[in-house]
């Protein structure tokens, strides 16, 4: 048997099976979205592009969007930041690094939806720990469920609980193969540590920072769990992103034809945004001199 | 920055890390009162500890038994891991070794479509899911709800692995080839066994998200192979007291956390550092 055989042999099992799930849902979802399949009546007519001019026009789809660019952006930059201390510390060797890098690891092996569940008890505002806590240093309780501020908070933390493990965990893999020369050198010519950190470690971490940064955008963009258990997008629609709001619409409220439009209106901003994100990341990120 | 700034930073760190994790575990023991009454934070000291939350999702006071979910969960989690791990970790090394294309796209593009598949939020392929497992009679399966899991979790392995795979010199497997083996031998003696770091970490995170799951179960799945992320839920989502509901969660969540002290090594070491590249 020749070399193509094996060479199919590898990739195609995989990609086929892959292709074999995910085709039938992405070309079901554009035939969907052209038809006016709801709860009252199912079935596939046409109605041409009369549920993606509403889309157009749907505020609350479009502000649920920027919402989750705010919370994207916002837990993806915390997590990186707190992620990149933790991973820099156990790097340079820290008293216990062992327990703590295993303390740490601990909330991604959480499920964020059951977590979304403890911290709802946290939160409570009657019996939960936090206004109790609140309570004991003598200060005013917090309406967590009921203020909007308090409750997008709520949602932050949950999510920098859970994944600033990864960014640790993905940052300390950079750090763990970077180049040992630049950093000897630096140090031999007297650099300050912070100098160090600035000119040498920080850039050469770049592309693995951007991969990092990238795989959370993503990976957050998608955050449903927490909200449906947590805030279920309220107070109002304070903590409403796109996959709330498209749950609602097409399982909630049966509009099927409608939910798959915003379906693939969701897709098509993502892989734009995120290319451009990752364009100009990169780009920021390129080779200067110092 | 200073070291006493370091340790403060790293003990704040730590018991933020603790807090849910401990409130659970507390609330899980503790009375109705101790619950109704406002915040209690200290066993024995607040409140005389109780196993009522803990029969209760047992099965042993008749009001929910989560142990048939765990099995689901654990059967799920462990077919999905080892399909994608396998087929994509096959995908994986032949997209690293040959050069495969179709018109003007290449290798780079292929893994692209892997890697787009964790674009696509579970939400946007519910719909069509359910009426294609409807549709094979898969619907409330253990395979159906496999497979849906397996095209979310074979993309992480594509990614992890091509980059593993490409570190490990060709000459390896060229040699093989020379000494008689066909490709697959190849693969199978050679490169596997020297592959085992970057499987463990596809596997960990094929455990972690395929366990994780809530939103293909709540779907697709009704009665017989509800997991247990879907079985909390639904308790959550009834008049079910905090101190069951803790208990679900920390029982819910003690398999991976059991998981962790296993794969710690793992993780942390170069393992990972393929992925990174």
């Amino acid at each position: 048997m020749g070399i193509t055989f094996y060479k199919r042999l590898f990739l195609l099992p995989g990609l086929l099976l892959l292709i074999a799930v995910i085709i039938f849902p992405l070309l079901f979802s554009i035939r969907v979205s052209m038809s006016s399949w709801n709860v009252s009546r199912s079935g596939l007519d046409f109605v041409g592009g009369s549920n993606w001019a509403r889309m157009f026009s749907d505020a609350d789809f479009w502000s649920s969007m920027l919402r989750l660019l705010n919370f994207a952006v916002l837990t993806t930059f915390v997590q990186y930041v707190l992620g990149f201390m933790l991973a820099l510390y156990i790097w340079q060797g820290v008293k216990g690094g062992r327990f703590f890098r295993l303390v740490w690891l601990v909330p991604l092996m959480t499920t964020p939806s059951i977590m979304a569940i403890v911290w709802r008890s946290i939160f409570r505002e009657d019996i939960g720990a936090a206004n109790g806590i609140l309570k004991m240093l003598g200060l005013s309780t917090i309406g967590w469920s009921t203020e909007v501020v308090p409750a997008i908070f709520t949602i932050y933390v949950a999510e920098i609980w859970q994944w600033t493990p990864f960014m640790f965990l993905f940052l300390l893999a950079g750090l763990l193969i970077l180049p040992k020369e630049p950093l000897l050198a630096a140090e031999i010519d007297g650099a300050s540590p912070s100098r160090i950190f600035w000119k040498i470690t920080f850039p050469l971490m770049a592309p693995i920072s951007i991969g990092a940064i990238l795989i959370r955008l993503i990976e957050s963009s998608k955050i449903f769990d927490s909200i449906f258990v947590l805030t279920s997008a309220g107070p109002g629609s304070a903590t409403e992103t796109p996959t709330y709001f498209l749950w609602k619409r097409s399982l909630a409220e049966f509009q099927i034809a409608y939910g798959a439009t915003l379906a693939l209106t969701y897709l098509i901003v993502m892989i734009i945004l995120l290319t451009i994100i990752a364009k100009v990341l990169t780009y920021l990120a390129r080779p200067r001199g110092w | 920055m200073s070291k006493t700034l370091k340790y403060v930073f790293l003990t704040f760190w730590t018991l933020f890390v603790f807090v849910p994790l401990s409130w659970a575990l507390t609330t899980s023991f503790k009375t109705p009162d101790a619950v109704n009454q406002g915040a209690t934070f200290i066993p024995w000291v607040q409140f005389e500890p109780t196993v009522a939350g803990w029969q209760d999702i047992l099965g042993i006071s008749g009001y929910a038994n989560l142990i048939p979910n765990m099995v689901n969960s654990a059967i799920v989690t462990f077919f999905a891991s080892l399909i994608s791990v396998s087929l994509g970790g096959f995908a994986a090394y032949g997209l690293s070794r040959f050069r495969y294309g179709w018109k003007y796209y290449g290798n780079s593009d292929i893994i692209f479509f892997f890697i787009a598949q964790r674009i696509l939020p579970p939400v946007v392929l519910a719909i069509p899911f359910f009426l294609l497992l409807k549709g094979l009679n898969l619907l409330d399966t253990h395979l159906g709800l496999i497979l849906v899991l397996t095209s979310g979790l074979m993309p992480i392995v594509v990614w992890l692995m091509v980059d593993f795979f490409n570190q490990i010199p060709r000459e390896i497997d060229e040699m093989a080839m020379l000494e008689g083996c066909n490709p697959f031998q190849a693969f199978r003696r050679t490169i596997l066994p020297l592959s085992k770091p970057g499987i463990a970490i596809s596997t960990i995170f094929c455990v972690i998200f395929g366990w994780n799951d809530l939103f293909f179960s709540l779907v697709l799945t009704f009665t017989n192979v509800k997991t247990l992320p879907a079985a909390v839920v639904a308790l959550n989502g009834t008049v079910t007291p905090f101190w069951t509901l803790s208990a679900s969660a920390i029982f819910s969540i003690l398999p991976l956390i059991g998981f962790v002290f296993i794969v710690e090594r793992y993780l942390a070491k170069g393992g990972f550092s393929g992925a990174v590249r």
